[in-house]
């Protein structure tokens, strides 16, 4: 029953255990190493990985990588249903960072979305969330737990029976004692952030919006309740080019102005690299790399260089 | 060995979705005692299940009353007890056709629309931007669909009775010719004859009224229970609305004689 049988003696990198020491070496040197590493990754591939990594070191300047407090962290966690799904994952996402989980269809990359917010429970291992252990939480206190955390769907996931304005104000309403004015002003100014006119969107229904608008309104629900972490279920899915941009700028955007801690399910590399302090490779129900978007180019792996060859 | 296996793991899942809408019934019952309460919801629903269920019900009821007049009246007429038209058809709606028929058509129209709702809320994630938002979902959709069908199905089955009565009242009046003063007699003589409960409520009200109150928790518990559990995208959709109106119109003919057998037993005229 105890929501606190966590402490912070925890915190001390055992939720490495599971990667190779050197990724764990090169996870502490960080992004902002010199650019040599770039030299043993020639081709093509790599050569692109760089130019995007590059493209946004000025609109990303802050990043922080690896300096602030375990915010998540999943240690040695298994699950299985009829057949294993995760197998000893562990990562961390400290304060501010955004980590990408990447990896095949099927992989159980939404799965571990699902146990960092308790929708799932592991066999074994621990999920840590602001330093506690939520396996153990009783299902009021889970919802609790949650309303610290914001959550992007793949399919938006907005209510169909309430207005835009309703969806965004959804999570004050439940869990604020706000006025309706405060409200009021506090969806606008959500929608505002997310690049949307409140004054064309807040009445529509979400059947009358865009697949791109729909994001963006999830993004601005997520965001209402101003949760210290942002989970995002492939959020490029679906959308052209273009759309799949703004939405990364977005949630680029999101960690740099308000240092949220994000954690971002895809499939999509290329916005992964753009997007992501580290990146986590999900293969056969391990994480296979753990570290930053440079070192993953840099990796002479094989798997790493075959799963990068698609991109 | 494989057919075995097949039978047994069938008959687990079986069990285990008896359980689970156990757990789920139990959940939703606690719920309405507990904070928050979803107010508008609730009265939202009673719209939904209650006012816009008002057309069928009245268009049911009252032609069910008419045939229920003619069909007695063939065969009362080879007797010459055909005064006693407004006795068989009060008798019959109050007891029973009221209540039945009101869950029935509730069942088809409502608890198709529930499971669907709640079905394609499951299948698009919305269930878990719920669970995700710190709502539970059985409090925020369940409980209020409960509380509005404890509360519209006998109020709709009021209704119900009295449409089938006045439906026999015409076939009364233009069909055999009998004044409306006598059929409302003999109306009134069926519901005293029954007996009466603290000496004012009639026994028929009884049977007429907890009835539909029971039929209002299966209907909205069923169709709450197949809608969440829905799988397998929109054909799953399909599937938990179908499986909610058999259920649900089934347990309602058979809980119908249990209460019957029981009230009989309990209420004797």
């Amino acid at each position: 029953m105890s929501a606190d049988s966590n402490d912070d003696a925890k915190d001390d990198g055992i939720y490495n255990r599971n990667s190779h020491p050197e990724r764990r070496e090169a996870d502490r040197r960080g992004v902002d190493k010199p650019g040599d590493t770039d030299d043993a990754a020639p081709g093509r591939v790599r050569a692109a990985i760089r130019r995007e990594i590059k493209a946004d070191d000025d609109q990303n300047p802050g990043q922080p990588v690896g300096d602030g407090k375990p915010i998540i962290e999943v240690r040695d966690v298994y699950l299985a249903f009829d057949r294993p799904v995760l197998e000893g994952v562990s990562f961390v996402a400290n304060e501010g960072e955004t980590v990408a989980v990447v990896g095949e269809s099927g992989t159980g990359k939404s799965t571990i979305i699902k146990l960092i917010l308790r929708l799932l429970v592991a066999d074994r291992g621990e999920v840590l969330i602001l330093g506690k252990d939520i396996e153990n939480l009783t299902y009021e206190q889970a919802l609790e737990i949650r309303q610290h955390m914001g959550m992007v769907f793949q399919a938006s996931a907005l209510f169909d029976s309430l207005t835009v304005f309703d969806n965004v104000a959804y999570p004050l309403r439940e869990h604020t004692k706000l006025t309706e004015d405060e409200i009021g002003q506090r969806v606008r100014e959500k929608l505002r952030y997310v690049d949307l006119d409140p004054d064309e969107v807040t009445q529509l229904a979400p059947s009358e919006l865009s697949g791109g608008m729909q994001k963006r309104v999830g993004v601005a629900r997520g965001l209402a309740a101003d949760p210290k972490i942002m989970l995002y279920d492939e959020p490029t899915s679906g959308l052209d080019p273009l759309t799949t941009g703004t939405i990364t700028n977005l949630i680029m955007k999101l960690q740099r102005d308000l240092n949220v801690t994000s954690v971002v399910v895809t499939h999509d590399i290329r916005s992964a690299f753009r997007m992501s302090s580290k990146i986590a490779l999900l293969h056969e129900h391990r994480i296979v790399f753990f570290g930053s978007p440079e070192e993953m180019a840099a990796s002479d792996d094989k798997y790493i260089q075959t799963f990068l060859g698609g991109y | 060995m494989a057919l075995l296996e097949r039978i047994n793991s069938g008959l687990r899942k079986k069990v285990f979705s008896l359980q689970e809408a156990f757990v789920l019934a139990w959940n939703a019952i606690r719920f309405i005692f507990a904070r928050p309460f979803y107010r508008e919801d609730v009265i939202q629903q009673m719209d939904a299940i209650g006012v816009q269920s008002l057309g069928i019900v009245v268009l049911t009821g009252f032609f069910t009353g008419m045939v229920l007049a003619l069909q007695s009246a063939i065969q009362m007429q080879r007797f010459g007890a055909t005064s006693y038209v407004g006795s068989l058809v009060t008798a019959s709606m109050i007891r029973e056709l009221g209540p039945v028929l009101a869950g029935l058509m509730v069942a088809g129209r409502v608890g198709s629309g529930i499971a669907a709702q709640l079905g394609s809320m499951r299948v698009t994630e919305q269930i878990d931007a719920l669970n995700v938002m710190g709502t539970d979902p059985i409090k925020k959709l369940v409980t209020p669909r409960l509380i509005a069908a404890l509360i519209m199905l006998p109020v709709l089955t009021v209704i119900n009775d009295v449409a089938g009565i006045f439906g026999g009242n015409v076939i009364a009046k233009f069909y055999l010719q009998l004044p409306s003063s006598l059929y409302w007699s003999t109306v009134w003589d069926q519901i005293a004859s029954g007996g009466f409960i603290l000496r004012v409520i009639p026994n028929d009200f009884i049977h007429g009224l907890f009835k539909p109150f029971v039929f209002g928790g299966i209907i909205s518990l069923t169709a709450c229970h197949f809608g969440l559990r829905t799988t397998g995208g929109t054909e799953g959709v399909g599937v938990a609305t179908t499986r909610t109106v058999v259920t649900a119109s089934i347990l309602i003919l058979v809980t119908d004689y249990f209460i019957t057998q029981t009230l009989l037993a309990l209420l004797p005229s």
